[in-house]
C-alpha cells in the first residue's frame, strides 16, 4: 500500500522563474513527513510536483527524478491521471463540490473514474467518512449539500474524498490552517490513525503542529525574495527540534528568523 | 478638520445627527412630481415626458437643497447620489413600462384561441379575423433549428477558450467571437442568401432563416458559457484533477455542472433575442400566409415578420394583428426568461443546509 518517495535533483519551474533548486529527499513509507519554511520558499510547489499537480498551472514545469518505489512520476511514458490515483492531495482551503451532497462528494473520485461496483458505494464512504472522523457528525445528513458544513466539515470532507479512492500517498498542503483548534486537534488525530495506512506528506506553518504529528520533519529556505526556495535539511523531527545540524534551521525554528 | 463643517458635528461626542424622516425621499419625489406635472400643465406642454423631466430635475435639485439645510454637506452627497440613481432607474422603466402597457393594451383585443390557432389562408388586409398559427410554427421550427446548431457549437467553443485555449489559436478565435458578436443581423441574413440560396441554389424555407439566425447566436452563446466557466473556482477544477479524475471528465461533471444554470440563462436570453430577429427571416424566408409545417422547403412565416407584414398593410383590422402578435412574441420571450431562472435557481451550487 503506502509507498516511499525518492526524489533527486527536482527543480520546478512558473514559465521562466524557477521556484524551488535542485531538491533531493526520501519521503519513507508509513509515515508522516512535515515541510516547514518560511512564506514563498516554495514548500506548494514542490508538494504539487509529487502528484504531477504541478504541471496544471500555466507555465509550470518540472526537471529531475520523483521515484515512487521503482517508477519515476516523470518518465516519459507515465499518465499523469494514474499518478493522481495514487497519490491523493487535499489542498489549504476546503474545496468540496458544491453540486454534489455530502455523499456524491465522498464517492466522487470513484464514480468520476468509473472504478467501483454500485453496491460496494455504501460501504466505501461510509468507512471513508469514518477515516476523516466525521461520520457522526453528517451520517443522518448524507444527502444534504457539501458547502453547508463548517469549515472545519468541510475539511475532512475532502479528506474522506481523497482518501475514498484509495491512494498510496496522501499530501496535504496546510490542511488546518483555516480551522479552529478542536477541529484541528480531529485532524492531527486523523493524521496519526492514516499513516497506519498511507504515506504522509503535510505542509505546515505550525511549529507546534509539524513537532505533534511527524516523524520527520524538512526545512525549507530561500536566499532572497526572487530566488528558488531550498531544501535545507530534512531529519527525524525531534532532532530538527532539538539540535538541528544546520544554523538556519535553528534560527527559524527558534523565531530569530530575518 | 477643515474638512468637517461644525454642521456635522452638533454635539462634540456624541455620534447622532439631525436626521430628515423616512418617509423624506418618497415624500419629496410625490411633491416634485406634482410640481412638475403643475408647471408643466400652467405652460402648456403637451409632452408628459417633459413634465416628468422637470419632476426629475426638481427631485434632485430639491433633495440637494433640503438635505443640506438639514442634515449637513456630506449627507446631503450620500443623497444627492441615492436620487440620482432613483431618477436613472425611473428613466429605464418607464419607457419599459409604458412600451409593455401599449403592447397589452393593444393586443389583448384580438388574441385568443382562434386567433392563436388559425392562419392568413384566403384572408386580405381588409376584413377582420385571421390569426399567427402559421407564425408561431414558424418561429418555433426556425429558433429550434438554429439552437440546435447555436449551442453545441458555442458551448464547445467556450469549453476550448476557457479550459484549452491558450496561444495564437485561442487569441484568433476569441477575435472572430468579438467580430461576429457585432455582425448586423441584415448582413447575416445577406451572407447566407449569397451562398445558401444563391450559390447552392437553395429556395427560400425555414432553414435557410435558422442559418442565419445561427450566426447571430452563436457569439452569444460563446460569450456567456464563456464567462459562466470562468466564474467556476479554479480549485474544483483542481480538486477533481487531484483525485485522478482526466481533464474531460472534469470539464463534463465538475466545471459544467457548477455553471450550468448560468449557461442555460445565457442560452435562453440568446434564443429570446434571436426570436425577435426580423431582417434575415424577410430575405430568407419571406413570410407567407399559410402554414407550412416542412422548414426545409418553402417559405414560411414567423412573428416578428408577421407583425413587420400586417403592420404595413396599414388597416385597422392589420394592426390589430400585428399587436396581438408582437404580445404573443413578448409573451414567449418572457416565458423562455421564467424557464431560464427557474432553472438556473434549480440547479445553481446549493449552500446552507
Ligand atoms: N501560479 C504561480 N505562478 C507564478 N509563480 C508562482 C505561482 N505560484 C507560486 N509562485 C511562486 O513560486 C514561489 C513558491 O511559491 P509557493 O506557493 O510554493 O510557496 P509556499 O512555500 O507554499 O508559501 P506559503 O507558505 O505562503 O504557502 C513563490 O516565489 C511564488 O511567487
Ligand atoms: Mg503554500
Amino acid at each position: 500500500m503506502a509507498k516511499r518517495i525518492d526524489v533527486s535533483g527536482l527543480s520546478a519551474f512558473y514559465g521562466s522563474h524557477r521556484a524551488i533548486d535542485d531538491i533531493s529527499m526520501t519521503v519513507e513509507p508509513r509515515s508522516v513527513t512535515a515541510f516547514i519554511g518560511p512564506s514563498g520558499c516554495g514548500k506548494s510547489t514542490f508538494l504539487r510536483t509529487l502528484n504531477r499537480m504541478h504541471e496544471v498551472t500555466p507555465g509550470g514545469r518540472v526537471e529531475g527524478k520523483v521515484m515512487l518505489d521503482d517508477e519515476n512520476l516523470y518518465g516519459s511514458s507515465v499518465d499523469p491521471v494514474a499518478v493522481r490515483r495514487t497519490v491523493g492531495m487535499v489542498f489549504q482551503r476546503p474545496n468540496p463540490f458544491p453540486t454534489m451532497s455530502i455523499y456524491d462528494n465522498v464517492a466522487a473520485g470513484l464514480r468520476l473514474n468509473g472504478s467501483y461496483k454500485k453496491r460496494d458505494l455504501d460501504g466505501i464512504v461510509e468507512k471513508s467518512l469514518q477515516g476523516a472522523n466525521l461520520w457522526n457528525e453528517v451520517k443522518d445528513r448524507l444527502n444534504k449539500p457539501g458547502s453547508g458544513l463548517s469549515g472545519g466539515q468541510q475539511q475532512r470532507l475532502c479528506i474522506a474524498r481523497a482518501i475514498a479512492v484509495e491512494p498510496q500517498v496522501l499530501l496535504m498542503d496546510e490542511p488546518c490552517s483555516a480551522l479552529d483548534p478542536i477541529s484541528t486537534l480531529a485532524i492531527e488525530d486523523l493524521i496519526g490513525d492514516l499513516k497506519e495506512r498511507f504515506t504522509i506528506v503535510i505542509v505546515t506553518h505550525n511549529m507546534q503542529q509539524a513537532a505533534r504529528v511527524s516523524d520527520r520533519t524538512a526545512f525549507f529556505n530561500l536566499e532572497a525574495v526572487g530566488k528558488p526556495g531550498k531544501l535545507i535539511e530534512i531529519d527525524e523531527t525531534e532532532r530538527i527540534f532539538s539540535n538541528p545540524s544546520v544554523q538556519a534551521t535553528e534560527d527559524y525554528i527558534s523565531g530569530r528568523f530575518g | 478638520m477643515d474638512r468637517q463643517p461644525a454642521t456635522d458635528t452638533p454635539a462634540p461626542g456624541t455620534l447622532a445627527h439631525r436626521r430628515m424622516p423616512r418617509w423624506a425621499p418618497a415624500g419629496l419625489a410625490l411633491a416634485s412630481a406634482a410640481l412638475g406635472s403643475g408647471l408643466g400643465l400652467a405652460a402648456g406642454w403637451h409632452s408628459k415626458v417633459q413634465w416628468g423631466l422637470l419632476a426629475a430635475i426638481f427631485f434632485v435639485l430639491g433633495t440637494y437643497a433640503i438635505t443640506t439645510a438639514v442634515e449637513g454637506k456630506r449627507q446631503a452627497k450620500d443623497r444627492i447620489a441615492t436620487s440620482i440613481v432613483w431618477v436613472c432607474f425611473a428613466l429605464a422603466v418607464v419607457p419599459l413600462a409604458s412600451l409593455t402597457w401599449t403592447t397589452v393594451a393593444r393586443g389583448v383585443k384580438v388574441l385568443d384561441g382562434y386567433f392563436l390557432s388559425h392562419s392568413m389562408a384566403g384572408l386580405n388586409q381588409m376584413v377582420p379575423g385571421g390569426g399567427i398559427y402559421h407564425a408561431i410554427i414558424g418561429t418555433l421550427e426556425q429558433v429550434a433549428f438554429a439552437t440546435l446548431m447555436a449551442v453545441p457549437v458555442g458551448l464547445l467553443t467556450a469549453i476550448y477558450l476557457v479550459e484549452y485555449g491558450k496561444g495564437r489559436l485561442a487569441k484568433a478565435v476569441t477575435f472572430f467571437v468579438d467580430v461576429m458578436t457585432g455582425i448586423p443581423s441584415i448582413v447575416a441574413g445577406l451572407f447566407i442568401l449569397s451562398t445558401w440560396v444563391l450559390t447552392f441554389g437553395m429556395g427560400p424555407s425555414g432553414f435557410a432563416g435558422s442559418l442565419a439566425l445561427t450566426i447571430l447566436m452563436m457569439p452569444i452563446v460563446v460569450r456567456s458559457t464563456e464567462e459562466m466557466l470562468k466564474l467556476v473556482p479554479n480549485e474544483l477544477r483542481e480538486a477533481s484533477l487531484a483525485l485522478g479524475v482526466p481533464k474531460w471528465r472534469t470539464i463534463l461533471k465538475v466545471v459544467l455542472p457548477t455553471a450550468i444554470g448560468g449557461i442555460t440563462t445565457g442560452v435562453m436570453l440568446a434564443v429570446a433575442r434571436i426570436a425577435g430577429e426580423t431582417a434575415p427571416v424577410m430575405l430568407l424566408v419571406l413570410g407567407s400566409s399559410f402554414i407550412n409545417n416542412d422548414p426545409f422547403s418553402d417559405e414560411q412565416a414567423s412573428l416578428p415578420l408577421y407583425v413587420y407584414q400586417e403592420y404595413m398593410l396599414g388597416t385597422p383590422y392589420s394592426y390589430d394583428r400585428a399587436w396581438g402578435a408582437a404580445l404573443t412574441l413578448i409573451m414567449f420571450v418572457m416565458i423562455l426568461n421564467l424557464v431560464a431562472r427557474a432553472i438556473a435557481r434549480w440547479k445553481a451550487p446549493k449552500t446552507g443546509r
